[in-house]
């Protein structure tokens, strides 16, 4: 299979006051469409900020990065935006839903940003909560559901523009064993039936275990690369 | 329009907060609703046309008063249907804090108001008693006078000639009362006669205050006007003809620039109000900035953003601001009725409408400016990793 995520030499520095910190150093890599990769290593060893380069959230200060063909590293931040909204589905640790909005309206969320219509809208999210199996909680709002149910509208958020990408930032580090398993076997049908390409940031060498290959990160470099 | 919902998500996420808000902001437009009115009024002028009363007064001030030979020729302008005139006497009762609204009339006042409600018995009565007054009813309740009783009163200008003080005394003939609410304020007035006010008081006779002229054809009102201060172009009591609203807007700025007043009123609960829901505004997107990240990483631009925080703000203004206007306009005729006409708050026309709710896009884009700029420059990984 043809690689979806090209990643050549890309270092990424941060300026805390007037020192500038290295933490990712030339890392170059490749993600195959239809993988679904594992990031593991300590805190501190880069692997959000890899994550956040690949999910278009944050730019390199070196290298390049390509995302089915497209140099994302060059795109300003109004195309980063609609490029995201378009190839991307985000899932983070803290389900990051809108506490006012019920589950059908979260989940609606990045529809806003294309030219369907409020009944497709609707109806759209009605499919990506059945998928998730939260069809009959979508009039709750996030406070009325479980961590586990949250994280799955936050999948089903994710999906719901049908990105080729999913990016998931530690998406099972604040479920227990039970929703972190429920979790992560979705995760796993959308890449295995719906052939969604996810790359998961984790601590838990359980959740990487759902995952076909992992990457560890130490100190900004990649220290075993499994592919 | 698809992100409203957005917006009226971010309002709701501290109810409270926003309903005080909100209630500040229609406490704000219902004052303006209240006030813009008497503002356009004291600095719109009236127009003459299709009026069928109209008053002749000194061109220069109202308290410059006209010689009585001007009535004769007022009388024979043209178009002239009837005419009385009078004279303002200031004065109190008893106290200086009880002051009374004291004008003396010429004989044909009440055939020209008929608003006043005075019956031909009144009217009798009057004619009768060279220093007889006629009181309105609402005035007599409140002092409790009643027909026959004397009315001492302590003028504020005119001395009595007999005596050479301010000190005048009245009988009480007729107790007049208003036949409509609109014109209850009438109520307060006591109405002396012209002609004892001309001879008793010290400062000299022949002269009127003003004179009230009722047209034959409301549609020649302003033809008529025109004739009337045509007669005394170039004198030294030139006058003007005008509308009996601008000749009681006239009085009312004796006190000061009513309308410069009320748009400074306006003003400062404005700034006040701008202060106010600007720290609501920017309290309300520091606490949302792992939201507004969330929607920038879902894709929202930072346009979109940037619109959707200014939606936000608007929104919250406009709701305060559309309740405060409607509730001035259900407030309005009922302050004016219960005040009994003292005070007739113009009711709240398409104008002041437009004026109100450009005030409100204006005000909630103003305090929406530094929060939605905020909003907008967020950057993603920052703002999620609470920086």
């Amino acid at each position: 299979m043809s690689a979806l995520v090209e990643i050549r030499d890309v270092s990424k520095a941060y300026t805390r006051g007037r020192q500038s910190v290295e933490v990712l150093h030339h890392i170059s890599l490749d993600i195959r469409q239809g993988d679904f990769l594992a990031l593991m290593g300590p805190s501190g060893s880069g692997k959000t900020t890899l994550l956040n380069l690949i999910g278009g959230l944050d730019s390199p200060t070196s290298g390049s990065i390509a995302v089915g063909g497209r140099r994302i590293d060059a795109l300003g931040g109004s195309a980063l935006a609609k490029w995201r909204a378009a190839n991307v589905g985000f899932i983070f640790q803290f389900y990051n839903l809108l506490p006012m909005l019920t589950a059908q309206k979260n989940v609606e969320v990045p529809l806003l940003l294309t030219k369907l219509s409020a009944a497709q809208r609707k109806r759209n999210a009605a499919i990506a909560l059945s998928l998730v199996n939260l069809a009959d909680r979508a009039q709750h709002k996030p406070n009325e559901l479980s961590g586990g149910q949250q994280q799955r509208v936050a999948i089903a958020r994710a999906i719901i523009s049908d990105p080729t990408l999913l990016v998931c930032d530690e998406p099972t580090g604040d479920l227990d064993r039970q929703s972190a398993e429920e979790v992560l076997g979705l995760l796993q049908l959308l890449n295995r039936e719906h052939g969604k390409t996810i790359i998961m940031v984790t601590h838990d060498p359980k959740a990487a275990g759902h995952a076909s290959h992992t990457l560890h990160l130490e100190k900004g470099t990649l220290v075993e690369a499994a592919i | 329009m698809k992100y409203l919902h957005l917006a009226w998500a971010g309002l709701m996420r501290r109810k409270t907060r926003t309903v005080l808000t909100i209630l500040s902001v229609l406490a704000a437009f219902l004052l303006f609703g209240l006030l813009d009115g008497v503002r356009a009024a004291f600095n719109a002028g009236g127009t003459l046309a299709g009026v069928d009363r109209m008053v002749v007064s000194s061109r220069f001030s109202i308290i410059q008063p006209l010689p009585e030979s001007l009535i004769t020729r007022v009388q024979a302008t043209p178009g002239v249907r009837k005419l009385t005139w009078a004279n303002w006497f200031g004065g109190y009762y008893q106290e200086p804090k009880n002051q009374l609204i004291i004008f003396a009339v010429a004989p044909g006042y009440f055939d020209v108001y008929q608003d006043y409600g005075v019956t031909a018995s009144q009217l009798d009565a009057f004619k009768r008693s060279r220093t007889g007054v006629l009181v309105g009813a609402a005035l007599a309740n409140r002092f409790g006078w009643k027909v026959g009783d004397k009315l001492p009163v302590m003028g504020s200008i005119f001395p009595n000639k007999a005596t050479g003080e301010t000190t005048w005394a009245f009988d009480i003939v007729g107790i007049y009362q208003a036949p409509n609410a609109k014109s209850r304020a009438l109520e307060q007035q006591v109405m002396l006669h012209w002609k004892y006010f001309d001879e008793a008081n010290a400062y000299g006779s022949g002269n009127v205050g003003w004179i009230v002229v009722q047209v034959a054809d409301p549609g020649s009102s302003a033809k008529v006007a025109q004739a009337i201060d045509a007669l005394s172009a170039n004198s030294d009591h030139e006058t003007k003809t005008q509308t009996e609203q601008d000749f009681n807007l006239s009085f009312a700025k004796q006190i000061g620039d009513i309308g410069l007043i009320v748009t400074a009123i306006i003003g400062a609960v404005f700034f006040t109000l701008m202060l106010l829901t600007g720290n609501t505004m920017a309290q309300a997107v520091r606490e949302r900035i792992p939201e507004l990240a969330t929607l920038k990483t879902l894709g929202f631009t930072d346009r979109s953003v940037l619109v959707l925080v200014f939606l936000e703000s608007v929104l919250l203004i406009v709701i305060g601001g559309v309740l405060g206007m409607a509730l001035a306009s259900v407030l309005t005729p009922i302050v004016s009725a219960a005040s009994g006409g003292m005070l007739e708050l113009p009711p709240i026309g398409p104008a002041s409408w437009a004026v109100g709710l450009a005030l409100m896009v204006a005000v909630g884009a103003i305090v929406g400016v530094l929060p939605a700029l905020r909003a907008m420059r967020l950057r993603i990984v920052d703002a999620l990793a609470g920086r």
